[in-house]
């Protein structure tokens, strides 16, 4: 305590070189090597917090040089005319759409992800889970734009027919009602993105789905239960908040998602029902696809949108990590 | 006669009836001759269909014949374990076709011309061409973003380890993991607003900054978990013996920590090679070969899929290269993470014990 106290005085003390305390404190001190190594280490530290803070004050600024000058509503206009005088530009179908791309593949990839992550710790024979985690890795490890050229190229057309049976039987709702134009629409990025944000949520929820206590399973085994009522009894309420914080991560990921997105969907500034229908955007697949006619207003209004996509994916992830901080102190208190 | 009955009725009753073990695999193999048979029936071309029947099929016909020999409960039990092995397959279907469909179209114009001629000479929808400038832009690109973000992961990770206490190591943790979440074209965005200010033009080094800002929270994640193994008798084994701190980072925990941390920064230079979106917005395309990352437009190979694909106007040949270039890319990218894992393996870092 006494050393650690001290270590910030320096290396040599001319008040009281004699003293047994003065030995103690030049041995304890900082050397320039120390000092040197701590201020490179931290000041790294520093520059990443100030590169957050850069990009945030950065966005802004040329966010708002934009909206000062747009002759539409940024929340509410239905319009993306950047290049024409007065501008008008607004992010309503471009966050409309971000939030029914994300939420189709939240609702196809946490089951599913959840499901493989069972199998991974629970049901797969032991020589199996290793490679199957491995393989689930791959996915990860695949650049987001060959995913883009596969979806548009290879999934899009086999979609057709899944688009004619969700249209004869489920038509009438409107939402997945489909006049057979190709199949380049909300629901098929959904499709895309649920494969892409898989491994992420199954890997964290795996992760999670290790700790659970083997008291509490082997206690429901010693009652009689069944597999499955062993992962509904002790396993899913254990692992909950893991597993809502791993969809959290996921989202993050579909809601930023660029080219799989711009290479699939053939966008329209409008807001649609249905969701097989193409048209539609999102706040990424915008940006790629505006940017190269964009003249320099045009960019700044890209980056207003890319500011509230910022936002957003801040929040979403900011929210993840809490849960999980909160879920590690937890579980390591149970240890 | 009567007692026999009596004992057999005495035993079902304890263990209940239960399927022989080969009934999932019977029902499986039943579930996709039907689906097969309806599908080719009704006269369905596509095989998602055929799979989504076949599925259904097998998680119904599960729960159908368990419920009646077996009951309710282990019925239930039964759909569970049928549902966790179809989204299994489910998982593994998509990246199977991906590589499969990557491989067999790719293979078709990769050879060493595509790999050493650029696309100076050649329209987008004329075959020939190659991907030589995109090879040169992606390793100048990368090979730049990796002398930047790694040091300053590692460091950052080594502060976060060895010195951090207190509110600024907590500041600087949870932003890490924020900044992990941001999505590419943002950190494009970030630099693309600093390259208005400046009045710049798109140049390979500004692709090489976003990429860095994307590099360096991946890097001091991993490099934290290595440090972190490293055991704490090493350091204090070093410390009693006089050694100072610098100096005991840098020659007990960092080589005792390096394979993983090695490890680490490939995978994150794996990852950021994938990355289009910056490199759209900052380094902007060019057909011809620029060796200068300082001046000029660029290259980069994920770059060169997406536009070959976009400018192709349903050519074949633009697909062609464009599934060429996936399959180098995907080729690198796997490359390295094979390597990385195997460096992980073999210089993992030696808890003791």
């Amino acid at each position: 305590m006494d050393i650690s106290t001290t270590t910030d005085a320096p290396p040599p003390t001319p008040s009281r070189p004699t003293t047994a305390e003065g030995k103690r404190t030049a041995r304890g001190a900082t050397r320039p090597g120390d000092r040197i190594f701590l201020g490179l280490s931290r000041g790294s530290g520093i520059l990443l917090l100030v590169i957050m803070a850069a990009i945030a004050v950065f966005l802004t600024y040329r966010a708002a040089l934009a909206i000062g000058k747009d002759h539409g509503s940024f929340l509410t206009t239905f319009e993306w005319n950047t290049n024409v005088l007065p501008p008008t530009f607004g992010i309503a179908v471009l966050a409309f759409g971000t939030i029914v791309s994300s939420v189709i593949a939240m609702a196809i990839a946490v089951p599913v992800a959840v499901a493989i992550a069972l199998f991974i710790t629970h049901y797969a024979p032991r020589r199996m889970s290793g490679p199957v985690a491995y393989v689930i890795d791959l996915l990860a490890a695949v650049p987001s734009i060959v995913y883009g050229l596969w979806g548009a190229l290879v999934l899009v057309p086999h979609m057709n027919g899944l688009y004619g049976w969700l249209n004869d039987f489920f038509g009438w709702t409107g939402v997945f009602s489909w006049q057979e134009g190709a199949p380049r629409s909300m629901l098929t990025v959904g499709i895309l993105l649920s494969i892409m944000i898989l491994p992420i949520i199954t890997n964290v929820s795996r992760e999670v789905f290790r700790q659970v206590p083997q008291m509490h399973e082997e206690a429901a085994l010693a009652l009689g239960a069944t597999r499955w009522e062993v992962i509904r009894m002790s396993v899913l309420p254990f692992g909950r908040s893991g597993v809502i914080s791993a969809s959290m991560l996921g989202l993050g990921r579909a809601l930023g998602e660029t080219m799989a997105v711009a290479t699939v969907l053939s966008p329209s500034f409008d807001i649609q029902a249905s969701l097989l229908d193409p048209g539609g955007g999102t706040f990424a697949q915008n940006i790629a696809s505006k940017f190269s006619e964009a003249n320099e207003f045009g960019r700044d209004a890209l980056i207003a949108s890319g500011l509230v996509l910022f936002v957003i994916t801040l929040v979403v992830n900011g929210a993840a990590r809490v849960i999980i901080a909160r879920r590690s102190e937890y579980s390591g208190a149970n240890a | 006669m009567s007692t026999a009955a009596v004992t057999d009725k005495r035993a079902s009753s304890l263990r209940g009836a239960s399927l022989p073990t080969w009934t999932p695999w019977a029902i499986a193999a039943g579930s996709i001759a039907l689906g097969i048979g309806i599908s080719a029936a009704a006269g369905l071309h596509s095989s998602i269909q055929w799979a989504l029947i076949a599925g259904l099929l097998f998680v119904l016909g599960t729960y159908g014949i368990a419920a009646r020999v077996e009951g309710r409960r282990q019925a239930r039990d039964r759909v569970a374990t049928s549902f966790v092995w179809v989204a299994f397959v489910v998982a593994v279907v998509p990246l199977v076709s991906l590589i499969w469909v990557t491989v067999a179209r790719g293979v078709k114009v990769l050879d060493l011309y595509f790999l050493t001629h650029s696309m100076g000479v050649v329209a987008d929808t004329e075959p020939g061409g190659g991907i030589y400038h995109a090879i040169i832009g992606s390793l100048e690109q990368v090979g730049l973003a990796t002398v930047i973000g790694a040091p300053i992961g590692v460091l950052t990770a080594i502060y976060l380890v060895e010195y951090g206490r207190g509110r600024l190591a907590k500041a600087v943790t949870f932003f890490v993991d924020v900044m992990t979440g941001i999505p590419s074209i943002v950190a494009g965005l970030f630099i693309l607003s600093l390259m208005l200010i400046f009045k710049m033009e798109p140049f390979g080094f500004a692709g090489s900054l976003a990429l860095a800002i994307l590099m360096m929270p991946v890097v001091v994640r991993s490099t934290e978990e290595m440090l972190k193994l490293v055991p704490n008798e090493l350091r204090e084994a070093s410390l009693a013996l006089g050694v100072p701190k610098w100096r005991t980072i840098l020659k007990v925990v960092l080589p005792t920590s390096i394979g993983g941390i090695t490890t680490g920064v490939m995978l994150a230079v794996a990852r950021i090679a994938g990355e289009t979106a910056p490199v759209l917005l900052l380094v902007f395309g060019n057909p011809f070969i620029n060796n200068n990352p300082f001046e000029g437009a660029q290259a980069s190979l994920p770059l060169y899929i997406y536009q070959q694909f976009a400018n192709s106007a349903g050519s074949g040949a633009a697909y062609d290269r464009a599934w060429a270039a996936s399959l180098t890319l995907i080729a690198f990218v796997m490359i390295l993470n094979l390597v990385a894992r195997g460096i992980a393996r073999w210089k993992a870092p030696k808890t003791g014990r």
